[in-house]
């Protein structure tokens, strides 16, 4: 997958303490792990944004392996039983993290462990599976999605063609690496030679912007939650000669913000390119070209190289005239193979045939640039993470059996409304552990009873009137 | 009621925590106070001492005693 060879002593990788990795050192690195690893083996890379969880990830895309990318601060049950599905042959975690989960340390590197687990059986790979990323950010679904080779190839390469990649650039890791986005920033960056900070920092800590002002740091990366605090830190008044590319993918950023920083970009000379993707399609299916951003304030753009959007009515026919709004679908090699459940699903071949119905509407314009206009699946976006309505309403009733409750709301902020006054600060704290997300996202309201049809279906529409 | 009152009170209401929780809290030692925590204690504070904060106050404001230092710079007295 990768051309490590191609670039032998350029730096790939600058740790925070300024620590150098050549292309060379790290494909030494790759290879090493490799040898610990039965092929074709599914490994969970327990992921923060250090040497040891990059090298995992890149061995094992090299060599064969399977990895799923976890969040190193998941709960530990749900570690568990994500395990218990799907039988992962090692665990790849930071040494210091305390798991509770037995096996055997058979090597240790970069921070990092291996360890391997013991199962009656190991379920079959299909031969095409690369990796596995999950689809809600972490409300602890068990549904991963399945990512080819050649998707990863075909989506990386398409990001290095509209985004201009070179072998200068130097990205930073804003973004997790086990987030589709912050994942994306990291293969089209090692593809062309180019290097990456590996940051543990979030941007609002000091030692962030010095990391950038001290390593030369060429873009930045973020969702709308990151611009609203860029934004907030008057980002726009710091100097940054070396910064010349702002991306912005993870949902939809106010109009106010995207002509802030388009406006931002055009006077100092730099992209913000506004994009749009989906882990389904492996990352990315539309951006916004940087010279239009100020022309087509809300816009998301027009499909990636090698991509192609339509727009499909409620009938299914293709939509031809502008301004019509339809759902949004997606051609291209970097739609999935499909999603996994269990491990049984492992073995499954490709089940997209490379096209993904988004569930996101749209509409386009005359000059066939896209606006995502809402959602035909109840889901929202906190701080760039898919969270699902349905799934967060059966966790809280499998979790509080004596009540009901639905939840709406808008992106950022969850709107939660249960029948027991008494559990509202309980369900606040147990939907943020769940998640991993701040609580602030989520308002918890009380409310006498779940408005419903005769069939039994919440009448969300009737949430915010009654309660 | 005190500066010092008001300032512990911003971290409490922020983060929901209690005051012994908070007089001893750094950045990222609880859940609640993650990037996006922290934006929330900033416009607590801005508006509990009515200041605007410069950028490299807000990501300097690391700890409970840190914060009381940098107000001191918008003339909040403890």
């Amino acid at each position: 997958m990768w051309n490590f060879n191609k670039f032998k002593q350029s730096i790939a990788v600058i740790e925070p303490d300024g620590k150098e990795i050549t292309y060379q050192e790290l494909s030494e690195y790759c290879q090493e792990l490799s040898r610990y690893i039965e092929p074709h083996s599914l490994i969970f890379n327990l992921c923060s944004n250090t040497l040891g969880s990059l090298v995992g990830y890149l061995s094992a895309i090299e060599h064969n392996n399977v990895p799923l990318m976890l969040d190193e601060h998941i709960d530990h049950k749900l570690l568990s039983n994500f395990c218990n599905l799907y039988h992962p042959r090692y665990l790849w975690a930071n040494k210091k993290l305390p798991l509770n989960i037995s096996g055997k340390e058979i090597f240790n590197k970069w921070g990092y462990s291996l360890i391997e687990l013991t199962w009656p059986h190991y379920y079959p790979i299909y031969g095409k599976l690369a990796l596995l990323l999950t689809t809600s950010g972490s409300m602890g679904s068990p549904k991963f999605v399945r990512l080819s080779y050649e998707n990863i190839l075909n989506n990386t390469e398409s990001i290095i063609d509209y985004l201009k990649i070179t072998s200068a650039e130097r990205a930073i890791t804003s973004l997790p690496m086990n987030y589709t986005f912050g994942l994306s920033v990291i293969n089209s960056h090692l593809m062309q030679g180019a290097g990456i900070v590996l940051c543990p920092y979030t941007i609002i800590q000091r030692e962030f912007w010095e990391l950038i002002e001290k390593y030369q740091v060429t873009s930045l990366s973020g969702v709308p939650y990151t611009y609203e605090m860029l934004d907030k830190l008057r980002f726009q008044r710091r100097k940054l000669p070396c910064l010349q590319t702002l991306t912005q993918a993870g949902g939809k950023l106010s109009p106010e913000l995207h002509e802030k920083f388009a406006q931002y970009a055009k006077e100092n000379n730099k992209n913000f390119v506004v994009m749009y993707g989906q882990t389904e399609a492996t990352a990315r299916m539309g951006y916004l070209p940087p010279e239009q951003s100020l022309a087509k304030i809300g816009s998301m753009g027009i499909a990636i190289p090698g991509g192609l959007f339509s727009l499909v009515d409620a009938e299914g026919k293709t939509i031809t005239q502008p301004e019509t709004i339809g759902e949004l679908v997606y051609q291209g090699k970097n739609v999935a193979l499909g999603y996994a459940e269990d491990g049984n699903d492992l073995c499954k071949e490709d089940e997209f045939n490379g096209r993904l119905v988004t569930g996101d509407m749209a509409k386009f314009d005359a000059d066939g640039y896209f606006y995502i206009v809402g959602r035909k699946k109840r889901f929202l976006k906190i701080f760039g993470n898919r969270v699902n309505l349905d799934e967060t309403e059966r966790l809280i009733k499998t979790r509080f059996q004596t009540l009901d409750c639905a939840c709406a709301g808008i992106d950022d902020a969850m709107c939660i409304y249960i029948t027991d006054n008494q559990k509202i600060k309980e369900v606040q704290k147990f939907v943020a552990e769940t998640s991993n997300l701040n609580f602030v996202a989520f308002t918890v309201k009380y409310i006498e009873q779940i408005p419903k049809n005769e069939a039994g279906k919440t009448l969300y529409k009737e949430l915010d009137k009654s309660a | 009621m005190t500066n010092l009152e008001k300032y512990t009170k911003a971290f409490m209401d922020t983060f929901e925590i209690d005051e012994n929780q908070a007089i001893n809290l750094k950045f990222q030692g609880i859940d609640a106070w993650d990037s996006v925590g922290h934006m929330g204690l900033i416009a607590a504070l801005e508006e509990s001492f009515d200041i605007m904060m410069e950028p490299d106050d807000i990501v300097d404001l690391n700890s409970f005693e840190k914060g009381k230092e940098i107000l001191a710079k918008y003339n909040v007295e403890f």
